[in-house]
């Protein structure tokens, strides 16, 4: 088999990468400072809409996190070899991700320095509370499913490990999902399509931040993509953003069918301002219907269209959970059916909400840890995709790639290659 | 009159008088004292002693007569805001434990007005969803907070159908010495507990003028509440959702 070096790049990017997540994740950790300094009045959330964009990125990163171990799954539980070889990343990747989303997630609490009160008090009825084993159960998992794919006496343990983390990464997923949905009393949440549409979610945004990550690791190596791997690796993300949209119409066609549930309908898909702006436009236009054009046209398969469909398929996903989490509170409580209700506590009120600086940069920080954790990663331990040579070469013969293409396997730098 | 008649008038008149008040206490007594018995039963409960538990035989609840709430009166929600040491401001930040809210019916076009707090429900969905416990219902049915193990997540506002939670968004200051509360925590009516375990009524239900509140055990089929609940047509908020809410109301 020839394997590649992990990483030869001078240390200049290394470092340079490294420091910009570092001063993302500082900017994150100064704006945790100045909500637990200031409480969260400095913040743009309020008694109604109380979980704000903080949520929307730690929800991101981790139910992403769940999603990107997939590519690891492929292979090693359904033994496809193109995608086992980047069992590591993905791995890595996970890990990193929901070390972000938790961060965030946890600085975000009114009470951060309780975290050891959160760590010995459980109350087995509350889904929280399960995902939080859920959430520890998954990095030892994962580390322990990391260790059977680089240690090699622990090799033939790899399938059985990836076997659990897959399972595994299924009920976390279920478990974020089933945070919303356990909601009964809100119009926008409180339904059982939650638990698998999340799972669809970290199916999608999991393979587009893998396809990104790729891409980039790819690049700073001078490495380029075999077009096969690249074009298994378009169309199962174009099937799962099919997937997800499917799920979300569902979603709202069942909602309308309900009369109770008509007026949040009509709140979140037409009058509710930014919220259906940034579902239809954000998520549906940008985030789901053009990352397809870009996969399933003819003339645009190309890698670069894909990195395109893969960035867009993220930032649609942050519109999407932006319109779902706090569209979903924005909405007001149906306390009086059938009656108009007004109060000095916004009741019967579309909620106020302007997100604030620390609340992005809170976000940000999480994105900067979780970049933190891949660079330093990648960098340090063997986490690069080793594709044979033979069977890139041959997947892409097969796909009609020409043979100069064809020879850039990765692993080899384009330059030597050639 | 000479000094000794006085004396013997003065006597006779002592004797008549103390004759009269006895009587006269006597009749009071016995016209009075059911009343009293009544508004004993009706407001003030026997204080809960020192270092014993809350008994789980009471189920402490509320009827809200909304056909008594006049439309321009806030003073339950100042007796709230003084008794518990709230602000008693009305940015969206700000903590609202009891607000009123006019309820406009859409076909008829009646409206009416109601004081709405935490429902103490049996089936707290807040308690249910804290990740560490701290919500948590006290044997007597009061839904309360523990301001120790509370990390302010906020899950529990997220599931409240009576939006009944307010989250302490800025550092506090002057807090009542009975009524603990912290920055970063969630808190919503605590029926004004430290009242009811001294034996007396909520805040809220001595403020009102217009009688509007009935409080008492639900349990006890002899009290004020429990027999007015059998008296008259009376509702929860939100009965779909089966929490069995100790505060229920009457007119809406």
């Amino acid at each position: 088999m020839n394997r590649a070096a992990p990483i030869s790049r001078p240390d200049r990017s290394f470092y340079a990468v490294a420091g910009f997540a570092l001063a993302l994740l500082v900017v994150g950790l100064l704006a945790a400072h100045r909500m637990e300094a200031g409480g969260h009045v400095v913040t743009g959330m309020n008694n109604s809409i109380v979980w704000g964009v903080p949520h929307v990125f730690a929800i991101f990163l981790i139910v992403a996190a769940s999603g990107v171990l997939n590519v690891a799954s492929i292979g090693s539980v359904f033994g496809n070899p193109v995608y086992k070889t980047r069992a590591r990343l993905s791995g890595l990747l996970c890990l990193a991700m929901l070390a972000g989303g938790l961060m965030v997630l946890m600085l975000d609490l009114g009470r951060p320095e309780r975290l050891v009160v959160a760590a010995t008090h459980y109350n087995f009825r509350s889904v929280f509370a399960w995902n939080v084993f859920l959430y520890s159960g998954m990095f030892a998992i994962v580390a322990v499913y990391l260790w059977t794919l680089m240690e090699q006496r622990m090799n033939r343990h790899a399938k059985s490990a990836g076997l659990v983390a897959f399972v595994w990464r299924l009920v976390l997923t279920t478990g974020t999902g089933s945070i919303f949905g356990f909601l009964v009393a809100r119009q926008g949440f409180g339904s059982a399509l939650l638990a698998p549409m999340f799972i669809l979610m970290s199916f999608a945004w999991g393979l587009a931040v893998f396809y990104i990550a790729q891409s980039v690791i790819y690049a700073w190596n001078g490495m380029r993509l075999p077009d096969a791997i690249h074009r298994r690796m378009r169309n199962l993300l174009g099937i799962f953003v099919a997937s997800v949209l499917y799920m979300v119409a569902a979603q709202h066609l069942t909602n309308l069918y309900f009369a109770r549930q008509v007026a949040f309908e009509r709140f979140a898909l037409l009058e509710g301002g930014v919220y259906p702006a940034l579902f239809w436009f954000g998520y549906v236009l940008l985030g789901s219907l053009l990352p397809l054009v870009l996969i399933y046209a003819p003339r645009l398969g190309g890698q670069r269209a894909s990195l395109w469909a893969a960035l867009l398929v993220v930032a649609g996903a942050f519109c999407q959970l932006y319109a779902f989490i706090i569209g979903g509170q924005a909405f007001p409580l149906e306390m009086f059916p059938g009656a108009t209700v007004r109060s000095t506590f916004l009741d019967g009120e579309v909620a106020p909400y302007v997100p604030s600086w620390p609340e992005f940069a809170l976000g940000i920080g999480g994105v900067g840890a979780a970049l933190l954790i891949t660079v330093i990663g990648v960098r340090v331990l063997d986490f690069l995709p080793h594709d044979e040579d033979a069977d890139a070469g041959r997947d892409s013969a097969r796909a009609g790639v020409p043979a100069r293409e064809a020879a850039a396997t990765p692993g080899v730098p384009a330059a030597a290659s050639r | 009159m000479s000094p000794r008649e006085s004396a013997a008038g003065e006597d006779r008149g002592v004797s008549r008088r103390a004759v009269l008040a006895f009587g006269g206490a006597a009749l009071a007594g016995t016209l009075l004292a059911p009343g009293i018995r009544l508004i004993e039963i009706a407001g003030a409960q026997v204080a809960r002693p020192a270092g014993e538990p809350a008994s789980g035989k009471v189920r402490w609840g509320m009827l809200i007569d909304t056909t008594r709430c006049v439309p321009d009166c806030d003073k339950c929600v100042q007796a709230c805001n003084t008794e518990n040491g709230l602000s008693g401001g009305r940015a969206p930040t700000d903590p609202q434990w009891i607000r009123k809210i006019e309820i406009r019916l859409e076909r008829t076009g009646r409206t009416v007005y109601a004081p709405v707090m935490c429902q103490h429900c049996a089936q707290p969905p807040c308690v249910d969803v804290c990740p560490t416990g701290a919500s948590f219902k006290r044997a007597d049915g009061i839904v309360l907070v523990d301001r120790h193990t509370c990390i302010g997540c906020r899950y529990c506002m997220m599931a409240c159908p009576y939006k009944a939670r307010s989250f302490v968004h800025e550092p506090l200051h002057d807090q009542k010495a009975d009524v603990p509360r912290g920055k970063g925590c969630v808190e919503s009516c605590t029926m004004c507990v430290h009242r009811i375990d001294k034996g007396l009524t909520p805040a809220c239900v001595q403020a009102c003028p217009e009688g509007v509140f009935v409080f008492g055990d639900l349990n006890d089929p002899g009290s004020a509440i429990a027999r007015r609940v059998r008296e008259i047509a009376s509702s929860q908020i939100r009965p779909d959702l089966a929490l069995d809410t100790a505060v229920r109301y009457h007119g809406i």
